[in-house]
């Protein structure tokens, strides 16, 4: 299975985010048993599974919500000890949540650097904050704003998405990890979402994208991370499984030649 | 100023829209539509009943004795108020504001009168227990987690006693210090109030300025200069106004006491507004506290210390009813076991929620607090001018009140029915 993984992306570049054997317990309950992952800059990398595989556990731990148990965490190639959001954040590594943490009652540049204002002595730096929300937003190639300092109420939920995600990016972040951005999105939303999602790996970041459906998944993901009850399944690039493979994947552990050998699971 | 100020390259990503007097009216529909009436509805109703009380009782109500004593009637409430916009932009209430008001009072009157302090050290000593008191609330509300309803509804009933102890058996102490009497009963000699009317235009003016040119600077679109200019002019015209009126004589008989000037109250009031509008709209703390307001787990997750804001807005909240409470003293000359309690409170939450400021937080602004003190002041004042009947008093304040929180809540539902 580890040979899959390192087949599967990279082109030879060393991986920005390294996990190795990763264990998480929650009392008697093993989430996570020892699971491997890549992240390659500049690439989508899909974690997929159904409820229940580990993928929010393994997210949080990413993202130092919760500490692994065991296994290797490394970032830029480097071992790292990530107890907090906080220090996932200084390492450059954000992640914009379902329920997307925005205030509705603030603009667009507030949202966009809430809790990191910029200011000028006591006051507000207003100008730059607005300069560089709009900058980001340009660099994003978002067009859909009629102006930055709209309320977030009165925003669609594909801009709010957005500006959630460009959230993330300000921050000359690395790695940006979207759990399921396209949940409650209607179609026109989604498409605009997933380009972004594809710009942001062009732009080189690692991404790692969350998501229950499949279609997203083939549309932007280069690579394929499927967990199956706690253990990755398989790793596979994108482009040479089909959807119903990966569903395979998610809902069995393996499909035909891929994922976990039958025997392995019965010896377990 | 030129208008042709043109945003540069970098920033045409974001088709900024170009404001006129025409889109901003525009934005202001929409703004409605989606819920957020602002201050209008305050301000219409602010017009309306002044217009029917005139009508009805033009030799009572408009007059310019009344309309002195109209604003030292409401100048505590509406600080009362300045301090709950705090505690509401965070969906929070203080129903204890009223007898901090009261034990604020007490402290410096008993301190003034009994034990002989200067006022400097009293109103300092007063303010300090007022700071304490929301330090307290604010702590068992973000640290225990109570509701602030239940929390301040024991401070409610606990400090009607503190009140009892601190002024002691006597019932009331009389205030004689000539410097806490003056702030409810004097008034600026009349040059004085134009001075004060050409800093607020001029500072109101530059801030605008000033700013444009930042933004400009910065290559930012600049809104058109008709909206400020509009908003200036009619500050301008409004304060004027008022000075000018306030400046005339409006003693019964001049030739015992003459009476002139705008009241002290009014530049206090000024002071108060820019400085806590400069800190809720220009500092990262005020940021944070409408973000906690808005959404307290994004503001969270952001790195914001939510439980530090929450105690730091019931501390400001506390210590404005305390100097509401110097306030109250200075009108009535003396602090009673009744001083900030009765109505004092629901008027004041009343003042903010008529201004504009929302009961659900997030939405809210210091000058709710005098449109709104306005709005109370002018029922208060106005309906004993027309009928005498208690009942019918209380029935309509309380009917007010209900129809600003009615706005509020409509105003709620439809921005959560338009966002998405």
């Amino acid at each position: 299975m580890t040979s899959d993984s390192v087949s599967a992306a990279g082109d030879g570049q060393q991986p920005l985010l390294s996990l190795r054997g990763i264990t998480k317990s929650f009392g008697a309950v093993d989430v996570l048993k020892g699971v491997d992952l890549d992240c390659y800059l500049g690439q989508v990398t899909a974690l997929v599974g159904d409820n229940g595989a580990g993928k929010s556990t393994l997210v949080k731990g990413i993202a130092g919500t919760h500490t692994f148990d065991g296994g290797e965490y490394l970032f830029e190639g480097r071992p790292v000890n990530v107890t907090s959001p906080k220090a996932a954040s200084d390492l450059g590594i954000e992640v914009v949540y379902q329920d997307l943490a925005l205030c509705d009652n603030l603009d667009v540049v507030h949202n966009m650097f809430l809790g990191r204002e910029e200011t000028n002595g006591i006051v507000m730096d207003e100008t730059t904050m607005e300069r560089r929300a709009q900058e980001t937003l340009a660099g994003l190639s978002v067009r859909t704003l009629k102006s930055v300092r709209t309320s977030v109420s009165r925003l669609s939920g594909g801009q709010r998405q957005t500006i959630a995600i460009a959230r993330a990016v300000l921050w000359n972040s690395k790695l940006v990890i979207l759990d399921e951005p396209t949940a409650a999105l209607g179609v026109a939303q989604t498409e605009q979402v997933l380009n972004l999602v594809r710009r942001l790996a062009d732009s080189g970041l690692a991404v790692i994208l969350i998501s229950h459906n499949m279609n997203d998944v083939k549309q932007v993901a280069d690579t394929v991370a499927a967990l199956y009850l706690g253990q990755l399944a398989a790793t596979v690039r994108a482009e040479d499984v089909t959807t119903g493979q990966i569903v395979e994947l998610i809902t069995t552990g393996r499909s035909g030649e891929l994922g976990l050998a039958a025997d392995r699971e019965v010896l377990r | 100023m030129s208008t042709t100020t043109q945003p540069t390259a970098a920033s045409t990503e974001v088709a900024p829209e170009r404001a006129t007097l025409g889109s901003a009216a525009r934005d202001y529909v929409t703004r409605v539509r989606g819920g957020d009436v602002g201050s209008l509805p305050a301000i219409a109703g602010f017009v309306f009943l002044v217009v029917l009380f005139t009508i009805l009782r033009p030799d009572n109500f408009a007059t310019k004795l009344n309309w002195a004593n109209l604003l030292n009637q409401s100048a505590a409430v509406i600080f009362i108020a300045m301090g709950l916009v705090f505690v509401l932009l965070l969906g929070e209430i203080d129903l204890s504001a009223g007898y901090t008001a009261g034990v604020g009072a007490g402290t410096l009157a008993v301190l003034l009168t009994f034990k002989g302090w200067p006022w400097p050290a009293a109103v300092l000593a007063a303010l300090v227990v007022g700071l304490v008191i929301g330090a307290l609330i604010g702590l068992l509300v973000a640290r225990l987690g109570i509701p602030s309803f239940v929390v301040t509804l024991s401070a409610f009933l606990a400090l009607q006693g503190v009140l009892l102890t601190v002024i002691g058996t006597g019932g009331t102490v009389p205030i004689r210090d000539p410097f806490v009497l003056s702030l409810m009963n004097d008034n600026m000699p009349p040059a004085l109030g134009w001075v004060m009317w050409f800093l607020v235009v001029a500072g109101y003016a530059l801030t605008e300025v000033l700013g444009r040119r930042r933004r400009s600077k910065a290559g930012l679109p600049s809104p058109s200069v008709a909206l400020p200019a509009l908003r200036i002019a009619v500050i301008a015209v409004l304060l004027g106004l008022v000075v000018y009126l306030f400046n005339l004589e409006r003693a019964v008989n001049p030739a015992i006491k003459s009476l002139k000037g705008v009241p002290l109250i009014v530049p206090i009031a000024v002071v108060f507004v820019v400085v806590l509008s400069f800190v809720l709209k220009r500092t990262r703390f005020g940021q944070h506290i409408y973000a906690v307001g808005g959404n307290a787990e994004a503001a969270r997750r952001a790195g914001i210390n939510v439980n530090r804001i929450k105690i730091a807005c019931f501390m400001i909240s506390s210590t404005l009813a305390a100097f509401g409470g110097i306030l109250l003293a200075s009108r009535a000359n003396s602090v009673s076991p009744s001083t900030g309690g009765a109505s004092t409170l629901l008027l004041a939450v009343g003042a903010a929620v008529i201004g504009g400021t929302s009961l659900f937080g997030g939405k809210g602004r210091i000058i709710d607090a005098i449109i709104g003190g306005l709005v109370i002041a002018v029922i208060q004042n106005g309906l004993p001018l027309i009928t005498q009947r208690a009942e019918i008093q209380f029935i309509v304040t309380g009917l007010v009140l209900l129809l600003a929180a009615s706005v509020d809540a409509i105003s709620r539902r439809r921005a959560a029915a338009s966002g998405r």
